[in-house]
């Protein structure tokens, strides 16, 4: 019974850290997989959280704080698809570009509107998602094992974990079925093909960018008005290239990526709970160590157990019609 | 997007007023004032001192410069830049600007000086350290005052030896109630950015809260916003920082450990302004008022008269020499934990 105390908040806190890095990371994975390299998955996330916070502390909605971070990260996911698609600019630098962007725009545009440094203000509990409680949880959550794993697990989480766990295997099912998804592989695999069969290259991309763009904001708004209550400076903290490495991990597929976001944030959860734990024979364990696990992890899992992780052929190429 | 354009126009005048509004020729003095990353409306050590000097100008007029540090590389410039404009004196803020105050100070001997966090120890300079493991003793005695046979937690910033100055101190007095009382220590990150993570300070929180902690204590600039969210959600008790942060979520604020860098930074401009500075350090503990546990309104309904009275004896203990508070940074270790 004790362990099991122990593994139930484990499971919960991991999924709570995952939910940014999954939605950031099937961002990542339309981006990508359609040839458009993604850097900028952080800046977006910042964005969106600025946004959702701002909108949802000025209106005191958190729906609509929800829609302006879709809308403001979708547009810079156009911008991104502007320079990397239109102008057929340098991907990387133009992800680069925005991460840096956003991280100054945010602060100045929260100084002048706020005067809190930056911040929003702290948000009210009506302005933030709340914690859904399952039906017959109190029923439910007698039974032993099972209960407290239906009401804190299953249940107790934000309205927004449902929908990214369920957006996986959409994402699944749109790009191994759906004409719309083969094609936007295709045009990462082999943009010239795509173009022969008389599909627009640069529709298809910026489709592509669009709903990184979107999938971001709504893990940027899940990050200030569902984890956090407010907006506070570059507080999406290196999670957008986490899920990154996360979709490198996941040789850029949805199933594997998600197992990839998951590994991460159990590895966050359970470092969390090892801070100063004591090891028999090692002694306590360093906030260092903990905090590199992610990183090691990745170089070790890339290096040998999952084998090579070939990005998508045309991935990082702007498309040029007569070459 | 198109409220967004008038917005940075907007943003860009004001930051052209804050260029504009530089002080008159008459002023005596030219202060001005280096906070670092946390930002000057961070609610806690930052803000603290922006109060400071806020209350500094509204009663002699003197205005000052002040500048956010955005990275690491800009310490050492921004006081470069200050000290090359003719600033004087010119305050640094937090123990991460030492390295480059000293390099800075050399290089302008003739400028005024001031750290607060940490020592520098030059001709030019005058270094303001707290005695935080005393204000944090007072608060952990309330922390396990208000929890009996519970637990109760620390979530530190990151990992440097004057937060953990913070940890000791504070574990120190929760031992003094309860020498059995178990306390959870965490600490956000190794690099700057673990100021700024409410997300993962919320966390870390609710970790320890499902571990039992009843109070957490949090001495981690902005992340500590995050903290004290995630306890008043879990509607358990936090401990606020460096500024008195009782009014952030009343009835769920204990208490705050308040660092009187706002009192330092008022002495240290006055000091200026009279001709009176003089380089050395001043260690600013309870007997110096520099640091303390703050009861306001917002707290009064959540601490009893006789944890007062206990924390009231305590301080006056520490003061006379009775209790003696372990300070971590001399020997970089902690006896209880």
């Amino acid at each position: 019974m004790h362990a099991l105390d122990q593994i139930i908040p484990i499971m919960a806190a991991t999924i709570r850290v995952a939910v940014p890095l999954v939605l950031a990371g099937i961002a990542g994975l339309f981006s990508e997989r359609s040839g458009v390299v993604d850097v900028g998955l952080e800046g977006k996330m910042l964005a969106g959280a600025f946004a959702a916070a701002a909108i949802a502390s000025i209106t005191g909605s958190v729906w609509l704080g929800l829609l302006a971070a879709i809308a403001t990260s979708a547009v810079l996911g156009v911008l991104h698809g502007f320079v990397c698609i239109t102008q057929k600019g340098d991907q990387v630098v133009s992800g680069v570009a925005v991460n840096i962007l956003i991280s100054g725009l945010t602060m100045t545009l929260g100084l002048a509107w706020f005067a809190q440094g930056g911040q929003t203000p702290p948000l009210p509990p009506s302005a933030r998602f709340s914690e859904v409680v399952l039906p017959l949880s109190g029923l439910i959550g007698q039974v032993p094992v099972l209960g407290p794993f239906y009401t804190q697990v299953l249940g107790g989480q934000n309205i927004l974990v449902y929908p990214t766990f369920a957006l996986v295997p959409l994402a699944w099912w749109v790009l191994g079925s759906t004409r719309f998804g083969l094609r936007i592989r295709a045009v990462g695999e082999s943009p010239a093909a795509v173009d022969t069969a008389g599909v627009s290259v640069v529709r298809l991309r910026y489709a592509a960018v669009l709903i990184a763009g979107a999938l971001c904001g709504i893990a940027g708004a899940y990050i200030s008005t569902a984890q956090g209550a407010g907006f506070v400076r570059d507080m999406t903290g290196g999670r957008g290239f986490l899920a990154l490495a996360a979709l490198v991990l996941g040789k850029w597929r949805p199933w594997s990526t998600l197992a990839g976001c998951v590994l991460f944030a159990a590895l966050d959860a359970l470092a969390i709970r090892l801070q100063g734990v004591i090891v028999p024979g090692l002694g306590a364990v360093p906030v260092e160590f903990v905090q590199m696990l992610p990183y090691v992890m990745t170089i070790v899992l890339l290096a040998g157990f999952v084998g090579r992780a070939i990005p998508p052929r045309a991935s990082g190429q702007p498309y040029v019609k007569d070459r | 997007m198109n409220k967004l354009l008038p917005a940075a126009l907007l943003a860009a005048a004001a930051w052209a007023g804050v260029a504009a509004t530089t002080p008159a020729q008459a002023d005596p003095i030219k202060p001005a004032i280096l906070f670092d990353m946390g930002g000057k409306f961070d609610k806690s050590f930052n803000e603290g001192v922006y109060n400071g000097a806020m209350a500094f100008t509204k009663k002699t007029g003197i205005k000052f410069h002040d500048f956010e540090v955005q990275n690491e590389g800009q310490r050492e410039q921004g006081l470069r830049n200050f000290a090359k404009h003719g600033n004087d004196p010119v305050l640094a803020i937090g123990f991460a600007q030492a390295d480059g105050l000293t390099v800075v100070a050399k290089e302008f001997p003739k400028t005024h000086f001031g750290i607060i966090d940490m020592v520098v120890d030059l001709p030019n300079v005058h270094s303001f350290v707290f005695k935080e493991q005393e204000g944090s003793y007072l608060v952990g005695m309330l922390a396990a005052l208000a929890s009996p046979g519970q637990k109760v937690g620390f979530v530190g910033g990151m990992d440097i030896p004057l937060i953990r100055r913070f940890a000791c101190g504070y574990v120190q007095g929760v031992k003094a109630v309860d020498p059995k009382m178990v306390v959870f220590q965490n600490m956000t990150g190794t690099t700057p950015s673990a100021w700024n993570d409410p997300v993962r300070g919320g966390e870390l929180a609710k970790s320890q809260m499902e571990q039992g902690a009843n109070v957490v204590y949090a001495a981690a600039g902005a992340t500590g916003l995050g903290v004290y969210q995630a306890v008043t959600d879990a509607g358990k008790l936090a401990i606020g920082v460096d500024s008195n942060q009782n009014y952030l979520h009343p009835g769920h604020m204990l208490t705050s450990m308040v660092k009187r860098v706002d009192v330092a930074t008022e002495d240290f401009l006055n000091d200026a302004k009279a001709g009176k500075f003089a380089p050395g350090v001043s260690s600013l503990g309870l007997k110096e008022g520099g640091v303390d546990a703050a009861f306001d309104q917002y707290n009064e309904k959540l601490v009893k008269p006789e944890w007062k009275a206990k924390v009231e004896q305590a301080k006056k203990d520490i003061i006379a020499g009775k209790i003696q508070v372990h300070d971590y940074m001399t020997d970089n270790s902690c006896p209880v934990s």
